[in-house]
């Protein structure tokens, strides 16, 4: 079974990405990165990777992967609300 | 916004599968088409996190748009809170100034209630304290 099909499971490699290169002191912070707010506007945009749906289709989608293009995130609650 | 190049995706804490249902059961029927863009999946908040637009209580997503220029950087973000839908043809607005003044090399800046094909500014040393001849906040106005 393809892994976007596993109940439960979540798909290999997905979720934030961190950076390449990280100085030894940094560590402590690199841990918690995740509580972190890391996005900052003018700077770099934390990358990350997330199984997505497109007409029709699951597909992982790695946002590094779309630079050279302009890119609109769009955070929502969720689906089946109302606004 | 595919006119304008750009790459969209909408992202909430539920789950690819969630995602497929409600585009079949009811966006499609919103939308001709259906939605021209993938709808990615954020389980747990994690990206939503760095972020900075999960909500800790709700355990779902605020309603954060960013937008990304080609070399990966954030030009603009906006944040709010549910209760209120975001207003596409103000980040139709933003997205167009932000390619003029990258297309410009930056030599063009886009002043306050910019809209496509207004007044652009051209910052150097002998525009400063000459703007008022050049721009004036009734020009250009967004907000009526």
């Amino acid at each position: 079974m393809p892994e976007a099909m596993s109940c439960g499971k979540r798909t290999p490699g997905v979720g934030v990405i961190a950076p390449a290169a990280r100085a030894p002191e940094t560590e402590q912070i690199a841990e918690r990165r995740s509580d972190v707010t890391l996005a900052r506007v003018g700077h770099e945009a934390p990358d990350f990777r997330a199984e997505g749906y497109f007409q029709g289709e699951f597909k992982a989608y790695q946002l590094s992967d779309f630079r050279g293009q302009w890119v609109v995130l769009c955070f929502y609650p969720g689906d089946f609300t109302f606004v | 916004m595919r006119e304008l190049g750009v790459q969209v995706f909408a992202v909430s804490t539920d789950s690819h599968f969630v995602h497929k249902i409600w585009h079949e059961d009811e966006l499609s029927h919103m939308v001709e088409g259906g939605i021209p863009y993938p709808m990615l999946s954020d389980p747990g908040g994690e990206i939503g996190r760095v972020y900075g637009v999960y909500d800790e209580a709700g355990g779902v997503h605020i309603r954060g748009r960013f937008i990304i220029d080609p070399d990966g950087v954030i030009q603009a973000a906006e944040i709010l809170t549910p209760t209120v839908g975001r207003n596409v043809e103000e980040l139709l607005r933003q997205v167009k100034a932000f390619q003029h003044v990258r297309a410009s090399n930056g030599a063009e800046v886009c002043p306050a209630g910019w809209r496509p094909g207004g007044k652009t500014l051209r910052p150097s040393p002998e525009l400063v304290g000459k703007v008022w001849r050049e721009w004036s906040p009734k020009a250009d106005l967004v907000l009526r």
